[in-house]
């Protein structure tokens, strides 16, 4: 029939536009990359040196790798005990009753604060309390980045988690019940290495989350074109830095920006395949 | 009406006037008594949803797990009442084994026989380990089939293996009773025949406590049948005087197979 | 007597039960805990922004610092609204769904007609990346496809399309979804009347998985609704309200970005930050509701 070949035909042409707009993509960045590494080479990624004073012109993407790395990992940790703890709230001690459903809702709803908002929300609330507790003068740097980006990932760390612990089979739990085992070794004899693979992956997502955060961590970091001196000290992620210099980038500058948004979106690549790959590998 | 033709010599356990109800009005098991004889096989059989296997979960108080359960009455084990004692000691004395074979899969076979002493904390040195190891399964007859392959994860076993393997891993415990909820349902013949053997000569040893609904099963390895209609328990006797003669019209309703 | 009834059995059930309750009481603070934040931010919003949410709210252009400041001088409410930010999102918004939503459902028609096929699950994979892809990095595409070559300038189309790529793999993998859903037997029903496959697709297909379609359509509306990064590279802001697609076009987001720390302005920042955020859960409410609401049927 032809009308179906037709219909097939543009079905197939439309599909054909995800992978157009991807290889596009990958084109326009590494297009847009090459004049800063013909200038530099390797060195733009391993310097910590950026300066756009013209004359005294360099460029080096350490300090961004560097902060985009320590936020993201600092809020990972921060992240893990509240999502572990809120899983096995809502996936096995309350599971199935309405305050499990009610902390589900909540936890849903994290993840639909724009990240504009969390930003504002760590500017005003957050900071005072963390120069309160004297942790440092002005409340921005690594840990308030961390900290909002912590709760930012939490939805996506909690929801996976959740429905891995529910896949558990029963029949494992009550074995180790039968055996005399309490809740506490249940869950750490059985629930966890039975889940262990799919929470790892959901961790990995999350963290891939966090490393390309950028309006949140913007306005908290303190964007300071530095590597990160320790855990209260201001710095810059990669997504930060390329949100407060596009506006009047232009020449090498750009390109180098344009070279930091390609790495960016090399590591959180690498970051999602290998989570999505441990989930494939679980079913 | 309990029609009890039955003189039970050494009790191990007494079941006292026990109620079970998941909800108010909804009762699963509705004042059962009974004694269950020490080292003899008891079976409980009946048509599904008859409580039976709620009342075997009683007795090792898994039938908790239920957030909303009601229990009333008693159980004792050699006399002493199980629900005066903690949980996790009960579970220890009752091991349990179920429906279909649940060995722990992220365990070695080795690992999944001591896994009640991994479980509970309790440390062992390793001859220990290697003798409990090698004593239940020769228990279950898996030793020879499984000795070269200790650890490696039991997946790979048979079902009929992996459920002696759960059998193993209840008797590491050294329980004095061993419940079991229709072990056999997810088997073929002839690892079900395996089993009935095996279970026949842990008899010697063990007390027994098979839930099961297949009669001929019941017929062959249990020494005492009890059979519950709608949470009651309506006969319980020898096993070959009740499938002679059995008392009650609904039991012989059930034993020629008018309902089940 | 085997070792099995020599192994002396040490007590340790009391230990146990208490590191058992520790850490239960542990989960509960710890969950407690990481929903504080919502209650905390949601209840910021509302006590910070109800009281600049008004009519002029709605209606105005947002002020400038110094309108504000004088406002703030005078003991008044901070004057003007951010209608240009409103309209301003809902054009971009609007822009975006018109390119992703029909590329975004007959993409998703197609994973679903060709489950195994290589290149299908190839665009899968693509799918899953796009939709991993740093917002910030689709912002800095948007800029160098659109403002560079089409509009010459940062423009309200730049915009949209970043948030359109921002979409596209969401409403791919509904779509999908939903169509798996679609039972067998009405698309056979259409077949064997000799129904051409593109009126089977228009005319059974998407209409008996319109509810589903809907809900993954709003979803990703819900998600790029508050994107801000993606916008600062290619519409950057404007004070006027615009509906042309080369120009320069402001946001509710943006707005927020330029002001929020400007001590004058904070009290109509909070209120945007509370209208974004009432936008965003009333989307996210009648998506559950549709959700729900099929469940029922």
């Amino acid at each position: 029939m032809k009308s179906e070949k037709i219909t097939r035909y543009v079905l197939f042409a439309v599909s054909f536009i995800i992978l157009l707009i991807f290889a596009g993509m990958v084109f326009s960045l590494a297009g847009g990359a090459i004049p800063v590494f013909k200038e530099y080479g390797l060195k733009f990624i391993f310097s910590s040196d950026w300066n756009p004073t013209q004359g005294r012109e360099f460029y080096g993407a350490l300090p961004f790798i560097a902060g985009t790395l320590l936020t993201s990992f600092v809020a990972l940790l921060i992240c893990l005990p509240l999502s572990f703890s809120t899983s096995l709230f809502i996936a096995e001690y309350y599971h199935k009753t309405r305050v499990a459903k009610f902390l589900g809702t909540m936890v849903d709803l994290l993840a639909g604060v724009p990240s504009i908002v969390y930003g504002l929300w760590g500017f005003y609330a957050l900071r005072p309390v963390i120069i309160s507790l004297g942790l440092s003068d002005q409340g921005f740097g690594v840990f308030t980045s961390a900290v909002i980006l912590a709760i930012m990932i939490i939805p996506y760390a909690t929801s996976l988690s959740n429905e891995i612990i529910t896949m558990v089979p029963n029949e494992l739990k009550e074995a180790a019940y039968s055996l005399g085992a309490t809740r506490f070794e249940v869950i750490f004899s059985v629930i966890f290495p039975n889940a262990r693979s799919g929470i790892v992956a959901s961790y990995i997502l999350a963290l891939g989350r966090a490393l390309g955060e950028t309006m949140a961590v913007t306005m908290l970091i303190g964007n300071a074109n530095i590597i990160p001196k320790g855990l209260f000290s201001t710095g810059n992620t990669m997504a930060s830095l390329i949100a407060n210099q596009f506006g009047e980038a232009d020449g090498l500058k750009l390109s180098a920006l344009i070279a930091i948004g390609l790495l960016l979106f090399l590591i959180t690549g690498i970051v999602n395949a290998i989570g999505k790959y441990i989930i494939r590998k679980m079913s | 009406m309990i029609e009890n033709n039955i003189d039970i010599q050494n009790p191990v356990l007494s079941i006292r006037n026990l109620s079970i109800a998941y909800d108010e009005k909804k009762f699963a098991v509705k004042d059962v008594n009974a004694e269950i004889e020490h080292n003899a096989i008891t079976a409980i059989m009946g048509p599904s949803g008859c409580g039976k296997s709620t009342l075997l979960r009683a007795i090792n108080r898994m039938h908790e797990l239920y957030p909303s359960i009601i229990t009333k009455g008693d159980i004792l084990l050699n006399g002493d009442s199980i629900y005066q004692m903690q949980t996790i000691q009960v579970r220890r004395k009752i091991g349990m084994v179920f429906q279909r074979p649940n060995p722990f899969p992220t365990m070695s076979i080795y690992d999944n026989v001591i896994a009640g002493y991994k479980l509970n904390g309790i440390k062992l040195n390793k001859n220990q380990r290697d003798e409990i190891v090698e004593k239940s399964l020769i228990d279950v007859t898996l030793w020879d089939e499984v000795k070269d392959s200790l650890f490696k994860k039991g997946t790979f076993l048979s079902g009929g293996q992996q459920q002696r393997l759960c059998i193993a891993r209840t008797l590491a415990f050294n329980p004095d009773v061993i419940l079991l909820d229709e072990p056999t349902s997810a088997l073929d013949p002839i690892a079900t025949a395996k089993v009935e053997e095996l279970l026949v000569d842990l008899k010697k040893k063990y007390t027994i406590v098979l839930v099961t609904h297949n009669m001929s099963q019941a017929a062959r390895i249990s020494d005492y049948s009890m059979f519950m209609y709608l949470g009651e328990l309506i006969e319980y006797g020898k096993t070959n005087s009740m499938f002679t003669n059995p008392k009650n019209p609904k039991t012989e309703e059930y034993l020629t197979g008018k309902f089940g | 007597m085997s070792v099995r009834s020599e192994i002396l059995y040490v007590d340790n059930t009391r230990q146990r039960k208490i590191r058992n309750s520790i850490f239960k009481i542990a989960v509960i603070l710890l969950s407690v805990i990481t929903i504080s934040p919502i209650i905390l931010i949601i209840s910021k919003l509302i006590i910070e922004g109800i009281g600049q949410i008004n009519f002029d709210f709605f209606t105005q252009l947002a002020p400038d610092t110094f309108q504000a400041m004088s406002a703030k001088i005078n003991g008044e409410k901070i004057p003007g609204g951010i209608v240009n930010g409103i309209t301003g999102t809902l054009f971009i918004v609007i822009l975006a769904s018109v390119m992703a939503i029909p590329i975004g459902i007959i993409t998703g028609i197609y994973l679903y007609e060709n489950k195994n096929k290589w290149y299908a699950n190839f665009i899968r994979n693509i799918t899953d990346i796009l939709q991993g892809v740093p917002s910030i990095v689709l912002g800095i595409i948007g800029y160098l496809w659109i403002v560079k070559n089409i509009t010459y300038g940062f423009s309200a189309l730049a915009g949209s399309a970043a948030l359109a790529i921002m979409m596209l793999p969401l409403i791919i993998r509904s779509t999908e979804e939903t169509m798996k859903m679609v039972p067998e037997s009405i698309k056979e029903a259409g077949a064997a009347l000799g129904v051409p496959y593109h009126r089977i697709i228009l005319k059974v297909m998407i209409p008996s998985s319109f509810s589903g379609l809907m809900t993954g359509i709003l979803l990703a509306v819900s998600r790029i609704i508050g994107e801000t990064a993606p916008l600062l590279l290619t519409t950057l802001g404007s004070p006027v309200i615009n509906f042309e697609i080369d120009k320069p076009t402001s946001a509710v987001p943006l707005l927020i970005w330029n002001f929020y720390n400007d001590p004058n302005m904070i009290d109509l920042i909070w209120s945007s930050s509370l209208f974004l955020m009432g936008f965003v859960l009333i989307l996210n409410l009648i998506s559950k509701r549709i959700i729900a609401h099929k469940e029922k049927n």
